[in-house]
């Protein structure tokens, strides 16, 4: 296993106010890894700084074995670098159907001129099928998005994540305003999607997380509080002391 | 001479008026008979001067009489008289002496002294040194004026004799600088004049200025070698001072070289020589290039049927056997140099003041941006909601003030009036706005722009109907007429100077009313989290109908203050709206003090662009935006910018 | 491609179908080549109405597609009214001149003639030299070239740096208004080199044409409706495939559009841009029918009308642009020429030349608050009650 993504030394503030903190942090290939924190322990403003979003005032971020530096790209170069990120609420092309928004999200030229003339094959058709099928919306191919439910949404919005075919997915809070049944099929979508390709889960529900079964990481204060299994980094003083208060 | 022979006169007037009293003004007046018979202006002179070297106390008001053409010369004995028509048609003459009533005549027997305009002139300034001592204070000051505005050289003698015994600050101050000035430009003794000049150097008078001026007045002299005069400069050919061709024009005009053919002159003689339809032997319809008719016009030089043409060859042999000078009138050269130095000294001085002028300018000019964004600020930079009616609530508080001028004459306690009335009347628009329209369109930002730019073009329809097309005029209460001079070249208007103090006020209601009030802290409570502010007891709906109002209101006094320095129209508030929205934008949306750093810039630079093209506002409208466009390249969020994830999207 | 194209877009063909057969009628119907019932001066408006279709076109691929309210391009449609004004004028002041030095004695030289024209077309402004940017004018090919480039350029910069620094949603219309004002005010000069606020003019006289202008209008009218057919065409095509569900997500979600790995800016660039060419070929067909343009054409208050328009019509629809700026130009004409008749309230008047812009303003509001999708809303509306009655 190689390193995909590392970040080191990385620190962000705003307004005096430091939301990330010397935080270091590193992931590899075909890994699951969950992010937990309390409120305000700068999660998404890590993902933030790591699509591009937010430029930190310090630090290194290296992506892939060339070790291409992220810092000064803009959000669509790394997207197109490999890096794919869901919202917290699902964003997906509500005007839209499901099978434009797979289209869209498609690994292809990405260029104005390029994306004029194209002209769909039947080889993507057959892939927007597949990915339709992969997140259980291969019924509602034709239907405008903004009808689907909250869960397909997310759903939808997972799938155009990996029709872009990243290497590393960031995903936030998937589970939020989920039943337990659409809880457990992102489960599978997400565990499935993590054999072929990195995957961050940021996560509050430690339920959510204990089924992911995988390595956590816990953030506070803009930085790492503690790494390991779930069962481990659940012992420690540290973040009890965090989730329960002082 | 005539000035010294004059002054002579007066100061003898002055030490010996006692032997002098034993004549008569008929006396006196009869003696120059013959002259003020003839009343020319060629010959008047001295018969004027003798009245005057008579010293008699009478005689200023004869001379008044005599320059208002109601001075009479009795046909059978020659002696004059002024006179006032009876009822019956004759003429009751009266004595210069003593003003006794010598009786009647008919106006055969009468001769009236009609003076032309010249002798009048004459007469007038033989006046101004009875009126430069004159009793009355507005008489002296009136004949300061006339000095000023026709300076001669008889008069410095008498300026400065008047001098000595004037006893009003003010006319004493203005007399001296008079004579000051005087004697830079007619004193006879050159170090007085030098004096006078070193003395008044840098000074920022348009008066002082225009006296220099022509001390430094030249000619263009052409000639072969240097000339015995006070020389200001050797011009060079082609330089920017004397071109080529001007040179060239001032041989010709002198005689020194022959005119050159222009290519009119050379067409004309062409046409004249046309023969069979050929000129000298080229075909005319040939002729329809430069070459062709230049080798014509030579053809025709050939035949010596016309005058050579002038070529650059010979123009330039011309130009160098001849050396060009400016040539000062004034003959003595220290006099022009020291001119000079005063000159330049003024103008750096000028420049200075220029600068500071400017400054007020821009000032002034960014409280007006201030005034007019400051409501928007509010509804824009803390609310989030655009407002293109905006301009037409500045509009309203406009026409306000103008319908309580119609009804309360008194402008002082209309504009007392107008100012809480306009905050009514467009607070209550503002609020009838929200109700109907914003409401329903918060975070629909677009829509909102559209929606209110809507209201905007019916308001200013609504406006152009009730009030019509034309300016309407806000008059500003007597007390603010004026300005505020500290010298020749800085002076602000006190309007601009209570639109600053305006400016200044709002600042402080808007940092009060924000930091210091209840309205402020839920506004700012709706603005950064609304469904938090709602679940803490506070009315969202009624906070943002408020402050709406507020920042509609704020805009209807702003109105009436712009209504004050500019024309109250319909379309005032389009005038605006732009320059507002750049200011907000600009200066940090959501933050006041970025408001006030933003007015201050584009007001700052738009000004300084007009001052370096003066004569195109408009100009300096498209740079201003230019620039905005550039300026938002570096600070996208504006001066003062909110950091932070909150601030974002 | 373009089969499946109009195959999927059967309101295409209906439109280009309308537009032919009203091109037809009014042909058959005007004083040039048919019955004389329309006056040619009818045929003039209805020609710039279809120009005006055209912009409409462009501000909704610009707005209604992609999501910027640009209050800029009636400026652009202005700058393409000058570019091809400059070579009527030109030309049409090269022949008078030409015309009136030909009577001389001698015939006249190339000098003579250029300061003649100077002289007709800058003695308004106390000039006779022609400007830098007049370089070109007697070169109907580059002007023509220019109608496009000039809008094309200005797009490309001010957008470059608009979008380059993030500027979205108001703050963008803002800028945009901003630009118009600017250039507005700057052909407002004299120094300019455009004619200052006398702006051009006689463009309806078209150079070394005899014809009456009966014919020119037609001629006119029909280049008009082509442009407009083409232009919808191309429109139509844009939006129809990936490249426009890429702008219609970059309308609802720039960002998910970002991190897909579209590059968000480009795309918006290239939609000002080429909207911007479009805006200037309407305003050179538009002018030349109007005879006269000047800088208060271009004002930012026309660039808001044409959001309005296309507001009423219904953006996001591309007939609907069409139907709304028709409409709502068509009818304001008719208020605003005085034809309407006024209504009498007794103790007052209404006269529509007063009250027409009132009601245009309010009914703005109105469709604002109440019909944000126009009038095309309400043929989506009729459409989905016939589906529902079918089903």
């Amino acid at each position: 296993m190689t390193t995909l993504l590392e970040v080191s030394g990385v620190t962000v503030s705003f307004d005096g106010f430091r939301a990330i903190n010397n935080l270091s942090f590193r992931i590899s290939d075909a890994e699951l890894r969950a992010v937990i924190g309390p409120n305000g322990a700068g999660k998404t403003t890590f993902m933030d700084i790591v699509t591009g979003k937010t430029r930190p005032d310090a630090g290194h971020i290296l992506w892939g074995d060339k070790g291409l530096s992220l810092i000064g790209m803009s959000e669509a170069r790394i997207a197109q670098a490999g890096i794919g990120r869901k919202f917290q609420k699902p964003t997906v092309f509500e005007e839209q159907t499901v099978q434009e928004n797979l289209m869209m999200a498609l690994r292809k030229d990405r260029r104005p001129l390029a994306v004029l003339f194209f002209k769909p094959s039947r080889s993507d058709f057959t892939r927007v099928d597949d990915l339709a099928e992969q997140i259980g919306l291969q019924e509602a191919l034709l239907r405008v998005s903004g009808e689907l439910s909250h869960g397909q949404k997310q759903w939808l919005e997972i799938g155009m994540l990996l029709a872009q075919e990243p290497q590393l997915l960031l995903v936030d809070e998937p589970a939020a305003g989920m039943t337990p049944a659409e809880r457990e099929k992102t489960t599978a979508i997400l565990v499935e999607a993590a054999k072929t390709r990195a995957v961050v889960v940021v996560e509050h529900d430690m339920e959510f997380v204990r089924r992911l079964n995988c390595k956590v990481t816990v953030l506070h204060e803009g930085s790492v509080l503690a790494e390991g299994s779930l069962d481990h980094v659940t012992k420690n003083q540290d973040v009890i002391d965090v989730y329960l208060g002082r | 001479m005539k000035t010294l022979l004059l002054a002579l006169c007066f100061a003898l007037s002055l030490g010996h008026s006692a032997l002098a009293q034993t004549r008569s003004v008929q006396d006196v007046l009869q003696s120059q008979r013959a002259l003020i018979e003839e009343s020319s202006r060629r010959t008047i002179g001295p018969a004027i001067d003798a009245l005057v070297a008579s010293g008699l106390p009478q005689i200023q008001k004869v001379l008044e009489i005599w320059q208002a053409k109601d001075m009479w010369q009795r046909k059978a004995d020659g002696l004059f008289f002024t006179a006032t028509k009876e009822a019956d048609g004759t003429y009751r003459l009266r004595d210069f002496d003593q003003g006794a009533d010598v009786g009647t005549a008919a106006a055969s027997d009468l001769r009236q002294l009609k003076p032309n305009s010249g002798v009048r002139a004459m007469i007038a300034t033989a006046l101004v040194q009875f009126q430069l001592s004159d009793p009355d204070v507005a008489k002296r000051a009136d004949a300061l004026d006339s000095i000023a505005r026709d300076p001669e050289v008889a008069l410095l003698a008498p300026l400065r004799a008047s001098i000595k015994g004037e006893t009003d600050a003010d006319i004493l101050a203005r007399k001296t600088r008079l004579e000051r000035l005087m004697s830079m430009a007619y004193d006879s003794d050159v170090a007085t004049r030098v004096a006078a000049i070193n003395d008044m150097s840098g000074d920022l008078g348009v008066d002082f200025r225009a006296t220099l001026n022509p001390i430094l007045s030249v000619t263009r002299v052409v000639s072969k070698t240097r000339p015995e005069a006070n020389i200001a400069q050797k011009l060079i050919v082609g330089s920017d001072a004397l071109t080529r061709d001007a040179a060239y024009a001032l041989l010709v005009a002198a005689g020194d070289a022959p005119v050159e053919i222009t290519a009119d002159a050379r067409d004309a003689t062409l046409e004249a020589h046309i023969d069979g339809g050929r000129v000298a032997g080229f075909p005319a319809a040939q002729l329809s290039t430069e070459v062709a008719r230049d080798a014509a016009y030579d053809a025709l030089v050939a035949r010596d049927l016309a005058a050579p043409r002038v070529t650059q060859a010979d123009i330039d042999a011309s130009l160098a056997t001849y050396r060009f000078f400016d040539v000062y009138a004034e003959p003595s050269q220290a006099v022009t140099d020291a001119a000079e130095a005063a000159l330049a000294a003024s103008e750096t001085r000028v420049a200075i003041s220029q600068a500071a002028d400017l400054g007020l300018d821009a000032l002034s000019l960014a409280s007006i941006y201030f005034l007019a964004a400051i409501g928007l600020a509010i509804t824009f930079g803390v609310m989030g909601v655009i407002n293109m009616a905006h301009g037409e609530f500045i509009m309203m508080g406009a026409y306000t003030g103008y319908v309580v001028q119609m009804f309360v004459p008194n402008h002082t306690v209309s504009i007392l009036i107008s100012v809480p009335l306009a905050f009514a009347v467009t607070f209550a628009a503002g609020v009838a706005l929200e109700r109907l329209v914003v409401r329903w369109l918060y975070h629909r930002p677009l829509e909102t722009l559209l929606a209110t730019f809507g209201v905007s073009i019916a308001l200013q329809q609504l406006a152009k109907n009730i009030f019509g097309t034309q300016a309407r005029p806000l008059t500003s209460p007597p007390w603010l007429d004026g300005a505020w001079v500290i010298n020749d070249v800085v002076s602000i208007s006190y309007i601009r100077i209570a639109i600053f103090i305006l400016a200044l006020l709002f600042l402080a209601l808007f940092l009060f009313i924000m930091k210091r009030t209840r309205l402020g802290l839920e506004t700012r409570a709706v603005t950064q989290n609304p469904r938090m502010a709602a679940s803490m007891g506070i009315n969202p709906d009624r906070v943002n109908m408020l402050t709406f109002g507020l920042g509609s209101g704020i805009a209807g006094i702003a109105g009436v203050a712009i209504g004050l320095f500019a024309k109250v129209t319909s379309e005032m508030g389009s005038d605006y709206i732009v320059q507002s929205f750049m200011t907000v934008v600009v200066g940090g949306v959501g933050n006041i003090w970025g408001t006030l750093a933003g007015a201050a810039m584009i007001g700052g630079f738009q000004k300084g662009v007009e001052f370096l093209n003066p004569s195109n506002t408009l100009a300096a409208q498209t740079y201003m935006i230019i620039f905005i466009i550039i300026f938002i390249q570096f600070r996208p969020r504006g001066i003062i910018a909110l950091k932070g994830r909150a601030a974002g999207d | 491609m373009n089969r499946s194209f109009i195959a999927r877009n059967p309101s295409v063909l209906i439109f280009l179908a309308l537009l032919a057969l009203f091109t037809l009628v009014v042909t058959g119907l005007s004083e040039g080549f048919g019955i004389g019932f329309i006056s040619t001066s009818f045929v003039k408006v209805l020609g710039k109405t279809l120009c005006l279709c055209l912009i409409a076109i462009a501000m909704d691929l610009i707005w209604g597609y992609t999501g910027i309210l640009s209050l800029g391009h009636f400026a652009f449609f202005g700058l393409g009214g000058y570019m091809i004004g400059m070579w009527l004028m030109y030309e049409r002041t090269r022949q008078i001149v030409e015309n009136a030095l030909s009577e001389g004695v001698l015939p006249p030289t190339p000098e003579e003639i250029e300061t003649g024209i100077g002289n007709q077309i800058f003695g308004v402004v106390g000039s006779s030299d022609f400007p830098l940017i007049w370089a070109f004018a007697d070169s109907f090919v580059l002007q023509l070239a220019f109608v496009v480039l000039v809008p094309g350029i200005l797009a490309l910069v001010f957008g470059w740096l608009a979008f380059r620094s993030r500027v979205t949603g108001v703050y963008l219309s803002i800028l945009t208004q901003a630009m118009t004002l600017g250039l507005s005010l700057y052909l407002f000069q004299n120094a300019s080199g455009l004619r200052g606020n006398n702006g051009l003019s006689g463009l309806q006289n078209l150079p070394g044409v005899t014809a009456p202008q009966s014919v020119v209008s037609l001629w006119f009218f029909w280049a008009s409706a082509l442009a407009l057919a083409l232009g919808y065409l191309l429109v139509a095509w844009v939006v129809s495939g990936k490249f426009g569900s890429v702008i219609r997500g970059i309308r609802d979600n720039e960002a998910r559009v970002r991190f897909l790995g579209y590059s968000v800016e480009t795309y918006k660039l290239a939609v000002f841009t080429l909207t911007a060419c479009i805006s200037g070929i309407a305003g050179a067909l538009y002018y030349p029918q109007a005879g006269i343009i000047n800088p208060a054409e271009v004002a930012p208050i026309a660039s808001i009308y044409l959001a309005v328009w296309v507001a009423i019509g219904g953006r996001g629809r591309l007939y609907g642009a069409v139907i709304g700026t028709a409409f709502v130009s068509l009818v304001s004409s008719w208020f605003t020429g005085g034809q309407a008749p006024d209504v009498p309230l007794g103790f007052y008047t209404v006269k529509w030349v007063d009250w027409w812009l009132v009601l245009l303003g309010l009914s703005f509001v109105m469709v604002t608050l109440y019909a944000p999708k126009g009038i095309g809303g309400l043929i989506d509306l009729l459409k989905r009650k016939r589906k529902d009655a079918d089903a």
